[in-house]
């Protein structure tokens, strides 16, 4: 006999496919978008904005080699000096959310924190993507 | 005693052919579940383990998560 220690709340956070009645609900993974540019601590500023100028996007996500996030920038820090590393100018440790999540539960989150957009991340904290209020509804 | 495994072995032993058996009550079982995965709440546990499964193949237990 197996244990899965991790239990359902891991398999779930890994956005693997689910059975059920909720298993066609959306969900934080279904509708986070994964091209969302990266960028890392090191890096200038300037590099982190041009990327996400040239994808279109007014963002970008601070990860690690293994893709863990580190941090965000959104469009205020984007516009900060050029040659500052972005690792100063970061918003550290964003609020994130595991693919599971109903997008229901973001819309109100985002909605009550006036967030702009949001990472969604594995449990163990590695970028799925990003979540623009459009996308769950949040006016 | 069962042995602990993880994500990774879970879909491994998946593959393999593993019985795979969710002891959450059984509402908590029709909201979610792992792919194949048969509903053996704790409580019903001694009554229908019996009936369930299969005594030659390999089973896989879970619970919501390490508590």
């Amino acid at each position: 006999m197996y244990d899965y220690v991790g239990g359902k709340l891991d398999w779930l956070a890994a956005g693997l496919p689910t059975e059920g009645t909720n298993a066609t609900r959306a969900r934080a993974g279904d509708v986070a978008r994964r091209d969302v540019p990266t960028c890392r601590l090191e890096e200038p500023i300037r590099a982190a904005r041009e990327r996400a100028t040239a994808a279109g996007w007014d963002a970008c996500v601070v990860v690690n080699d293994e893709r863990v996030v580190l941090g965000l920038l959104r469009t205020d820090e984007l516009r900060k000096g050029d040659e500052e590393r972005v690792e100063r100018v970061m918003r550290p440790g964003p609020s994130t959310f595991r693919p599971h999540v109903s997008i229901d539960d973001i819309n109100k989150f985002m909605l009550t924190h006036d967030l702009p957009n949001c990472p969604i991340t594995t449990s163990d904290g590695r970028l799925v993507g990003l979540i623009r209020r459009e996308d769950v509804g949040a006016r | 005693m069962p042995k602990e495994i993880d994500r990774t072995d879970v879909r491994r032993l998946m593959r393999e052919g593993v019985r795979v058996v969710e002891v959450l009550p059984r509402d908590e079982f029709e909201a979610d579940h792992l792919p194949g995965a048969i509903s053996l709440p704790l409580r019903n546990l001694e009554t229908e383990a019996k009936e369930k499964l299969d005594p030659l193949r390999p089973v896989l237990v879970y619970c919501w998560d390490t508590a």
